[in-house]
Order: structure tokens, then sequence, then C-alpha cells
């Protein structure tokens, strides 16, 4: 879960990656912020703490999720694929391994209400399904047009326990549930802890969960060793939205500069088509909730509504880490239209006989846009399970 | 000599500092609402840019921003507007505006404005002070403390009753003109009862700060405006002057009988 050593990619004092990162919040938060920005490191490294965090992955979560080499996949591009299953993860996406992690630490710092925001609702789920381990109250905030197009999600968190909020204001996405999080927080500061789900927020909240989703590119090294006799892949791919799954699929690889990380971003209609959300392509450096990034934005600086046929992409900004990636060239930014996503859900589930989620779909619509070689290995990180995204594909049928 | 420290000078309680937000409640009736606020008795105003994701406020500014950016309100279109405040030709029908003038706002449309040319249009327009609560005191500090400055700008931080005392003594340090005093942790038009808060206020009193003290978030009525100027040097009104904006169209009359309420 935590690196041994500081890698090149790692955030300074205050929270920077480069020129991306920060932590711009009111006053009114700062109490809570600063309280995790002195004790994140410390609660993640207590040996105590690591021991609880690696129990509930491996009991609770069903970690080690497989490393599954794709043999048909493979044979058509000519070449190595292997998929991270994090859609075998109980709750059907990566996104609880940072709900565990988040919730052992809530403890640690004696909150006793939950807050989350959501887009897809796969992180509404996984924390509400946490909260329901702990015991512990949970509100999750989620965008009125969210709860339309992931209704199963809706109702996996009600059953849970959690209460569902629906965030009315703006384009009505995860943005906007976000946003109403945040105020949440602002209103209760001294019981509540904000469970964020992705590699966004202010700092220390996109190294936090960076660290929490580190375990995917952990074991990812270990499989490899054991499958191929070496740990580091030439390519690891992984869809974008915020990013947390992305963050922790390429987080140990990140100082192998042998290593291609390929972030694949929603290009929704398409790149210049004013419905997207490919944040790298389309964004300049702006400060969304609590941390600088790349944002797309009008020349006045007003947030710019995004699309993506996959909620848990359809958002205007990106991680600051990611930002960082890009700006340096680190990271390899490419982009998936709704339709070729659509299209490589459905060719998954016939070539592979798994059934991804959209925003995972994203992920496997480059491998046409790109060359390998025979003997490159490559990991895409299968983040989620297609369940919750029935009712848009049966449209499809 | 800045006009927020000209006020303090000659007078020490009761300032009422009222919030309202450019571009609401239609885009021309910005000067129009500055105008009657200054008439009717306003000490101050703080002058809200709308932002799409403004994440301290509540309900109620939400809305008026977003409709403010609807009718097209942007920074630039703002400084527009108040080009001619503090020296209007004798032919426009425009009122001299001689009060102190604050602009509020999140860091992000100023960012893409450019914090150099949003200083220096800020300065010639007139404006006296600026708040941006998203903009933590290590980038202040590291980043745009002197452009504030030399721009006669008072940079306005706030304090909340969560705020430690060693943390408001660092930014008493920082601030100039004012300090902020958030009456108790929420988004605005949504705090606890201020009547419960005088300890706090209090303690605020008793530290003895260079800065004068000006209390917001819960003033909605005479009887809050009066708990907060107990111990302080005055108090902010937003969310509730909003409301009254919104429910009648009429900007010089609702603002006389809103403010008549507070002051009588």
């Amino acid at each position: 879960m935590l690196m041994e050593k500081e890698h090149n990619f790692a955030v300074n004092e205050h929270g920077y990656y480069g020129e991306f990162g920060g932590a711009f919040i009111p006053e009114m938060l700062y109490p809570n912020v600063k309280q995790l920005q002195e004790q994140y490191l410390q609660i993640m490294g207590d040996p105590a703490f690591q021991l609880e965090v690696d129990q509930l992955l491996k009991d609770y979560v069903g970690r080690p999720t497989p490393l599954f080499f794709a043999e048909r996949l493979s044979k058509r591009y000519s070449t190595n694929i292997y998929l991270k299953r994090e859609d075998l993860c109980h709750t059907g996406a990566h996104k609880i391994n940072n709900t565990v992690g988040q919730i052992l630490l809530a403890q640690r710092l004696g909150k006793t209400r939950i807050i989350a925001e959501t887009g897809a609702g796969q992180h509404g789920v996984a924390t509400a399904t946490v909260c329901a381990l702990k015991g512990m109250e949970c509100i999750v905030y989620m965008g009125e047009k969210d709860i339309e197009r992931q209704a199963p999600n809706v109702a996996r968190m009600k059953m849970l326990g959690a209460t569902v909020v629906p965030a009315l204001s703006g384009s009505k996405t995860l943005k906007d549930a976000t946003n109403e999080a945040i105020r949440d927080w602002i209103n209760n500061p001294a019981d509540t802890h904000y469970i964020i789900g992705s590699v966004v927020g202010p700092h220390p909240y996109p190294d936090m969960v960076a660290r929490f989703q580190s375990i995917i590119s952990q074991e990812i090294k270990q499989q490899l060793l054991e499958k191929t006799g070496s740990e580091l892949p030439t390519h690891v791919i992984a869809c974008v939205g915020g990013g947390s799954n992305a963050a922790g699929a390429f987080y140990h690889f990140l100082d192998d500069e042998s290593v291609k990380l390929v972030a694949v971003e929603a290009a929704g209609h398409g790149i210049n088509s004013g419905m997207s959300a490919a944040t790298t392509q389309l964004g300049t450096p702006g400060i969304l909730h609590g941390s600088k990034s790349l944002l797309m934005q009008t020349a006045d600086g007003q947030v710019i509504e995004p699309h993506s046929i996959s909620a848990g992409l359809d958002y205007p900004g990106i991680g600051p880490l990611h930002a960082y990636l890009y700006k340096s060239g680190r990271g390899i930014f490419m982009s998936a239209t709704d339709e070729e996503a659509l299209h490589s859900a459905f060719d998954i589930s016939k070539t592979e006989g798994i059934i991804p989620a959209l925003e995972t779909a994203h992920a496997f619509s480059v491998l046409d846009k790109m060359e390998f070689d025979e003997t490159d290995v490559v990991v895409i990180c299968l983040s989620g399970r297609g369940d919750k995204d029935l009712a848009t594909y049966m449209n499809y049928l | 000599m800045n006009r927020i420290d000209q006020l303090f000078a000659t007078k020490k309680s009761n300032i009422l500092n009222v919030y309202c937000t450019a571009g609401y409640p239609a885009l021309t009736s910005t000067t129009e609402v500055l105008a009657a606020l200054q008439n009717y008795g306003a000490d101050l105003i703080e002058i809200g840019m709308p932002y799409s994701d403004p994440l301290a406020d509540g309900p109620v500014i939400q809305q008026s921003s977003m409709v403010a950016l609807e009718n097209g309100m942007t920074i630039a279109t703002l400084f527009e507007q108040l080009k001619n405040v503090r020296t209007p030709s004798a032919s426009s029908d425009t009122v001299e505006v001689s009060v102190p003038l604050i602009l509020m706002g999140y860091m992000n449309p100023v960012l893409q404005y450019g914090l150099e040319k949003f200083c220096e249009d800020a300065e010639s327009v007139g404006v006296d002070g600026i708040i941006l609560p998203d903009l933590p005191i290590y980038e202040y500090e590291s980043l745009y403390r002197q452009l504030f400055e030399t721009h006669n700008l008072h940079f306005i931080f706030l304090v909340t009753p969560e705020t430690a005392e060693d943390r408001i003594r660092k930014i008493d340090a920082l601030s100039s003109g004012f300090i902020y005093a958030v009456s108790s942790s929420s988004t605005t038009g949504n705090s606890k009862p201020i009547e419960g808060q005088s300890a706090y206020f209090e303690k605020l009193q008793g530290m003895q700060l260079k800065n004068p003290i000006l209390v917001g978030f819960g003033i909605k009525d005479k009887a809050t405006f009066q708990a907060a100027c107990a111990h302080t040097n005055g108090a902010i009104i937003g969310s509730a002057y909003i409301n009254e904006l919104k429910q009648n169209s009429n900007i010089d009359t609702v603002t006389k009988e809103f403010l008549k309420k507070i002051l009588a």
C-alpha cells in the first residue's frame, strides 16, 4: 500500500505535483483538511493500520484480484494482453480499495458520519458498503441526472443503508455532487469525514487516494513477475475521469520510464463536438474542488459542463497527478468516444466473456489506435464490471 | 488612503456591509443596487463575482450567481460597469458611489482573468478590497501578496469559530482592511443561530487584533445585526438581501425597506 521510497512524481509538502495540486479551500474546511494533511501519512504508515487494511482487502474485498491473460484479445493484436480484474472486487470495481482505507482512517480520526460524492455510483456503493460494515452513517451525493442513468447502484446504496441525496445544481452530474458533498462538509466539520472517490480534491486527497489505490500496481508487479519473469510491463492502460484507477495502476511504475502509461479519457461525441469530457485535450489550468489542475472552462473561468455516456468519466477536471503526467509527457493521453466505448464493451464481452463497465470500456477502445510488438506486455486495468450499465447496453442489443 | 481605512478611522461600531451579486437581478442592475445600498445606509458594499461552482455558498447565492451568469455577467463586464461609479460624468444618470467597494469571488475566474490584470483593473475602477475565500494563505503569501499591496487593495481573510488562536493571529498579521469573522462553520445562508456565538465574538474582541472585525453568515435582520455588533465592529448581510431582491424587482424600494428594518 505504501511506497518505501518517494518517487519522482510524489507531491511536495504543499501538495503540488509540479504546478498542479494545492489546497484551495475556504477557511471553514481548514481544520479538517489540515488534520488530514498532518495525519494521513502517519496513520497509513502505522503497521497496525496496514494490517487492518490488508486483512479487509483480502477477506472482504477479495484481493489480490487476478491478472488474467486475455488470449483471444492478445492473438488479435499479436501481442500479450493482461487484464487486471478490478471488476472482481467486492461491489464490482476498484473504488472499494480506497473506501476500505478511508473508513479505517475516519475511525482513527474519531469521525462518526461519512459523506461521499458519486458519478457512476460505484464509489457511492463502495462507500455505503464500508459504512454498513463499520456501522457508520452514510450520505451519498449524486447528480440527479446520474441517479436516473445508474438506477441499480442507487438501489444498492439504499439497500446498504445509505441516504442518497440528489445534487440539483449545475449539470446535475459528478461535478455538482462533489460541490454538494463539500458544502455538507463545511456545514458539518466536527463529526464528518468526506471520502472522496477519486484522485481529486484538496491536498492530501489526490495523494491519499492514489496510495490507497496503488495496491493495483503493487499486485500487477508481483503477478507479472510470476507469469512473465519480469515485473515490468511495456504498457499500462487505464480509463481516466478524475483518475483513481489509473493512478492506482500507474503508481508503482511511475519511475520506470520504460513502462508506457496510457490514460484514456472520454471524448463523448468527439473531442471538438462540444459534448466531451477529454480534459487534457480541452482543458486549461484552473481550480476546481480544491485543487489546481487542468479544467474544462470558458475564457471567463466558468466550468464547462462535460459530456460522456459513462457517468464515471463525466467530469470537467482531472486529478493533479494526471495533469502533471500529461504536462511532463510521462503519461500518454488518448481518448475514446461514446460510440467506440460502446463498441468495445460489446466486443470485450464476446471476446473474453467479461462485461466491462462503460468507463472501463474506454480503455479497450485505444487498442485499435496503438501498435504493439509481439513481445510487448500490455496491462489493461479492468476497473469495473458492467452490471450497472445494463440499461444502457440493452438499448444496443 | 484606502476607503476601507477611512471608514474604520471614523466609524468603529455598527458598521453595515451588504453583499450583492454582480449582474443580479439583471445584468445592468449592478450600479443601481450599489447606489441604493449606499443611499439607504450601507457603510461598505461587497460585490460578488458570480462563479459556476461557488463552494462556500448556499442555495440563495448559488441561484443568484447562476442567474447572473445566464445574464452574461463576467469580470470584464463588471469592471466596465464599475468604470464610472467613482466619478460619473455630469451628463449621465449614474450616482456616484463613495462607500468602500469589495470584490468577493472564487479563485478560478480571477485566475483566468489574470491576477495582475485583475488587480490593476480593480484599482483603476476604485475597488478597495478583495475577498477570495478559496485562496489559501500559502499561495497568497508566496505568489500574490505583493500584487494586492502594490495596487492598494486590502486582502480580507476569513476566520471561523474553529480557527485556532495562533492562526487567527497569523491571519490578522497578513490581513488588511478588516477580518471577516464567519459566525459558524457553514455555507452562506445556513448558519447556526448567531445568538449562541457570543463567546466566539467575545474571544475575538479580547484578542486585541490590529484589524477591525466584521461578522458574516447568519445576519439577516435587526436582532442578528445587533447581536453581531455587540462585540465586533459590524456585520455583513448577504443571502437575506439577495432573497429580498429575488422577491421584488424594484431595487430602490426593496433596498430601502430592507435596510430600514436593519438600521431602525
